[in-house]
């Protein structure tokens, strides 16, 4: 049944498959894209996410599959007649040319007039925070103000979509983290699909409505970004998003929608199967469970569940402390992060220390 | 002191490089026929003797002529092959593009000489088309190497902009990339229209009976007396070569400075 609050899909990925010769790049995607979204594509180098976004914008044909773009075919279809436009890695801005004209450019074949081009042009620029800047000359704008340009000059065109290929990679820390809110800001206020090609993790959680974790040409993941960092599908997802504790465990039954495991150094816990992205079958499995989902029990403090454990390393971080602990019977060490506040302590190397543990934030890998 | 010592060397490289040169107009403003010291006197008389020689103005046309055919075939040629070479990667690329260089390190009369065997083979009668076909050949290569690295210091992606908003390749190329190679395209003009201009092996031995420049001033040396007037005519192409190579340098140069990129070379 379909769901009919749920916004229709503006592209469509039907087992899109790319071979550069022998090298299979894109490995049968199946996808959709829902309109006015922020999706991400998410994935180390290499991967293919940018292979995928530069299939989609028509500047790479596919060798199979079919790409929809509102639900029409774009075989065939050149990228100059797509009804998407792009944000380069490099923002690709004309040197050659002012800043209102890199904006104007696209609006030259819309055969409007030079006064309403000219506000079209101012609009554009005083969306993205760059009012007045359009006679400036383009090679002496600063990496912030050129990917502002790069914006503005996609979405001047009201593209169905906006690809955006590592719009920030290029940017420091601090500009970056400002972009990232400002994109946002920025696809609320449009309105527009945006789909991002990202291989940071943080930024793909912080910005997007959905995300499609990419490995080896093939999607391993599409999910919220809760979703995602909650229950990661895999523990190839679990390792690449955040970081992810492993732990070796026991499948003892599967009765009555849970999974009982044994899981040394914590003990037994009963996992909803909700908890278990692949099958729970009776045997040998592996238990994923994120630092913050442990906690380090200080004097006086109690919980349901108790694992002593003795602390093998310590990483101050200022606001994070995070311990490498040793569950006593378990055969590694865990990763646990604490927030530091006033009156809790920092424990020290060779202490031991009581965590605390929750059965809901595991996840199963069989 | 090792350092004082490579200093002198480099003086006296340079003396030994420029001091023939400086010698032209030396001895194009001597009021004597004969080319040495102690110089008799200030006189314009030889640079007036060149205004009166129609033969020279001739010549002068007929290098003017092939020089510029030259500098815009040789520049169209490498246009193409460069955006090849730097944009498309094809079976062959590299025996491809060697080849098309190797006039850069072939002796000229090795060229001029084939050239000349097969023009008569094919029964071609030599003229001024034939020399510009010699000029060509070892122009490109010159017009590549200019245009590889207008071409390589122009980021892709630029190209891919223009088409994404709406423009077919026909109109990217004259909206973007063209603007942004010109500065190149400019300096091989200005590079190609100096190296025909000046060339004297080819023309030699490939022109008919209408000699450029050079081929003019060879035969001219035959007689003693006219060597002064060849003195202030190799002062005039001295200053033009100098007039061109700067401009063309300038246009490198503000190429790169407009796509904001560092400077990594070039022939000054």
């Amino acid at each position: 049944m379909k769901d009919m609050t749920s916004p229709p899909a503006i592209i469509t990925l039907e087992d899109v498959h790319k071979y550069y010769g022998d090298y299979h790049a894109l490995r049968g995607i199946t996808a959709e894209i829902k309109q006015g979204e922020f999706f991400s594509l998410l994935g180390p180098s290499g991967c293919g996410k940018t292979t995928l976004l530069r299939a989609i914008a028509g500047f790479e044909d596919i060798s199979g599959g079919r790409i929809l773009l509102d639900g029409t075919d774009m075989e065939g279809v050149g990228a100059n007649r797509r009804p998407t436009n792009m944000v380069f890695q490099s923002y690709a801005i004309f040197p050659h040319l002012s800043v209102g004209e890199n904006v104007g450019f696209g609006l030259r074949k819309a055969g409007m007039g030079k006064a309403e081009k000219t506000r079209l042009v101012g609009e554009a620029l005083e969306m993205v925070g760059l009012g007045g800047y359009g006679a400036r000359a383009a090679h002496a704008l600063s990496g912030g103000q050129r990917q502002r340009v790069a914006l503005a000059r996609a979405l001047i065109l009201k593209p169905k979509v906006l690809l955006l290929d590592e719009p920030l990679s290029a940017l420091d820390k601090k500009m970056r983290e400002q972009m990232q809110s400002e994109l946002r800001r920025l696809q609320r206020q449009v309105g527009i699909t945006f789909i991002l090609v990202t291989h940071d993790q943080e930024e793909a959680l912080i910005m997007s409505d959905r995300i499609a974790v990419m490995f080896e040409g093939e999607i391993a993941q599409l999910a919220p970004p809760q979703d995602l960092y909650r229950r990661p599908a895999s523990k190839r997802v679990g390792q690449f998003i955040g970081m992810m504790n492993f732990l070796p465990a026991t499948v003892l039954s599967e009765a009555g929608g849970e999974v009982q495991v044994e899981v040394p150094g914590l003990g037994r816990a009963g996992l909803a199967r909700a908890q278990c992205p692949g099958p729970a079958a009776p045997g040998a499995a592996e238990i994923g469970l994120r630092p913050e989902s442990l906690t380090v029990l200080f004097d006086g403090q109690g919980a349901e569940r108790v694992a002593p454990g003795t602390v093998e390393e310590v990483t101050y971080y200022g606001d994070m402390t995070y311990y490498d602990i040793r569950l006593d019977g378990a055969p590694n060490a865990v990763s646990v992060s604490m927030r530091n506040m006033p009156g809790r302590p920092v424990l020290e190397r060779g202490h031991t220390a009581n965590l605390a543990w929750d059965a809901r934030a595991m996840v199963l890998f069989g | 002191m090792k350092g004082r010592g490579l200093h002198v060397y480099a003086v006296l490289y340079l003396v030994f490089l420029y001091a023939p040169i400086i010698l032209l107009p030396v001895f194009a403003f001597n009021d004597g026929t004969i080319i040495a010291f102690p110089l008799q006197g200030f006189t314009f008389d030889w640079f007036r003797a060149l205004a009166t020689t129609p033969a020279l103005h001739e010549a002068t046309l007929n290098s003017l002529f092939i020089a510029v055919t030259t500098a815009v075939l040789a520049t169209c040629l490498g246009l193409f092959a460069a955006r090849a070479a730097t944009r498309y990667s094809f079976p062959g690329k590299a025996p491809i593009v060697g080849f098309i260089m190797l006039p850069l390190v072939l002796p000229e009369i090795i060229v001029a000489i084939s050239l000349l065997v097969i023009m008569l083979q094919l029964g071609l009668s030599l003229s001024l088309w034939t020399i510009i076909a010699g000029h060509t050949l070892i122009c490109v290569p010159f017009s590549i190497a200019i245009l590889q690295g207008s071409f390589a210091n122009m980021d892709r992606s630029l190209e891919e902009a223009a088409v994404d908003l709406g423009e077919t390749p026909l109109s990217t190329f004259r909206l973007v990339t063209l603007p942004l190679v010109m500065p190149g395209i400019i300096a091989s003009l200005l590079i190609c229209f100096t190296i025909s201009l000046d060339e004297f092996i080819i023309a030699f031995f490939l022109s008919g009976n209408e000699p450029t420049l050079p081929v003019y001033l060879w035969g001219q040396l035959r007689f003693p007396a006219r060597l002064p007037v060849i003195m202030a005519l190799g002062t005039i192409l001295v200053l033009l070569s100098v007039v061109l190579l700067i401009t063309a340098e300038f246009f490198r140069r503000r190429g790169l400075r407009r796509a904001g990129l560092p400077d990594s070379g070039g022939f000054l």
